[in-house]
């Protein structure tokens, strides 16, 4: 594996939560930004992904029209995609409404249990999808790291191992939620 | 007197081993430290082979065998890991994911649940196949336990160890494939069931966040499946 230069981290359907842990790698956050350059994240300023990223760190799962537009555009930018955490990996909880449908879950959520103005939001904000499916659903992904979050450790060993030129094992090591 | 035990020499990944005729491969292989994967399986219970994460390869079988009911045999040839049978593991894996909704990150048993590690050890880090989301209920009609059908695997420990063990048979399966269901009396809600004793032995051997106490749901439950060997030593002494 080439030399990694550029990290990118999207937010999809998710809670944060991974991101949060990312954040929770404290001072070695220093040393491994030392080694590449952020260049798009919900942490940082930039508004368009770049035309070409070393890796790409996503979280959470594809959920609506935009989620869909934005992971098959990063797919074509991005060379290491990584699936990070349960939301990405298997829809979590992003995709315990499928048993339901989409609209069910709208109504009750945004009229039935409303006291003023109750109406299903449509201005502003991205439709959503009938079926909130996992990212390799959409987009062939290379590296997998389960978690509910991961934990920072578990990041931190996904990154060095990705500089360093390896692909990740973590088979045995993390699991599910 | 009992006759002299009729001993079958088989190898085990290689290494020759001695067994009784009447072990399975499950039981021959652990005796001699070969980890083999399981999870219907359950030291006290019958066996069922009904997860099938037990497959070895025999040589001289067209198909891989589930050494939980598969009896040993003179000259047998086992190989308990190969990279097709991880392969086959790990599908029976993904497909037990994709089957029903288990969402380890809100699921009483996150932390505590044999399919979740399993998982973490056959190092299953995703599903190819896609998820069904079946529309299931959870049964809370039963003053202390609830049955969430969401996590079953339809092992059929709960209904063993309710027959087996407690002699209540109040657990059975209804329907085929897919679409079956573990269920109280004839499929009455848990609560309503007159066969129940309440003994929460069920609870105790499911392997997963299926069946749990009420008392500790939002918690980490930890179960107790290792008093079964003990109980069923002491009724066999109990026996005229």
């Amino acid at each position: 594996m080439s030399e990694i230069k550029t990290l990118a981290t999207v937010w999809l359907d998710g809670c944060s939560g991974c991101h949060m842990s990312l954040l929770d790698m404290d001072e070695r956050l220093i040393e491994l930004s030392s080694q590449f350059q952020l260049v798009y994240s919900p942490l940082v300023d930039r508004k368009t992904f770049p035309d070409h990223v070393d890796v790409t760190l996503v979280e959470g799962a594809v959920a609506s029209v935009d989620d869909l537009k934005k992971i098959r555009k990063i797919r074509e930018h991005t060379r290491v995609l990584v699936s990070l955490g349960d939301c990405a990996l298997t829809g979590n909880v992003s995709a315990m409404r499928n048993s339901c449908g989409v609209q069910p879950v709208l109504l009750r959520v945004y009229e039935q249990l409303v006291d003023l103005q109750p109406q299903v939001p449509t201005i502003g904000v991205p439709a959503l999808l009938d079926r909130v499916c996992p990212v390799h659903e959409v987009v062939p992904v290379d590296v997998f790291v389960p978690g509910c979050p991961p934990s920072a450790d578990t990041i931190y060993q996904v990154l060095s191992e990705l500089l360093a030129g390896h692909v990740p094992t973590l088979a045995g090591i993390v699991h599910f939620g | 007197m009992s006759a002299e035990p009729n001993v079958r020499t088989l190898t085990i990944n290689g290494e020759e081993i001695s067994a009784r005729s009447d072990q399975t491969i499950l039981e021959a292989a652990r005796e001699h430290n070969v980890g083999i994967p399981t999870l219907c399986h359950l030291e006290g219970l019958s066996e069922v082979g009904a997860c099938r994460i037990c497959l070895v390869e025999v040589k001289g079988a067209r198909r891989l065998l589930p050494a939980c009911v598969t009896q040993v045999a003179e000259g047998m040839e086992v190989t308990t890991h190969s990279p097709k049978i991880d392969r086959y593991r790990t599908m029976i894996l993904e497909l037990f994911f994709a089957e029903r909704n288990h969402v380890c990150s809100v699921c009483v048993a996150n932390g505590n649940c044999e399919l979740q590690s399993l998982a973490a050890t056959l190092g299953m880090t995703h599903v190819e196949m896609p998820y069904q989301y079946p529309q299931l209920p959870v049964d809370a009609s039963h003053p202390r336990f609830t049955v969430d059908h969401n996590r079953c695997v339809l092992c059929t420990r709960c209904v063993r160890v309710c027959s087996e063990i407690e002699g209540a048979n109040t657990w059975g399966v209804m329907g085929r494939g897919a679409t079956s269901l573990v269920i109280t009396d004839l499929k009455e809600p848990w609560g309503d069931s007159e066969t129940c004793t309440s003994c929460g032995k069920c609870v105790q051997v499911c392997p997963t966040g299926a069946l749990f106490e009420k008392s500790r749901a939002g918690t980490k439950v930890r179960k107790h499946p290792e008093f079964l060997p003990y109980l069923r030593i002491m009724r066999e002494g109990d026996q005229p």
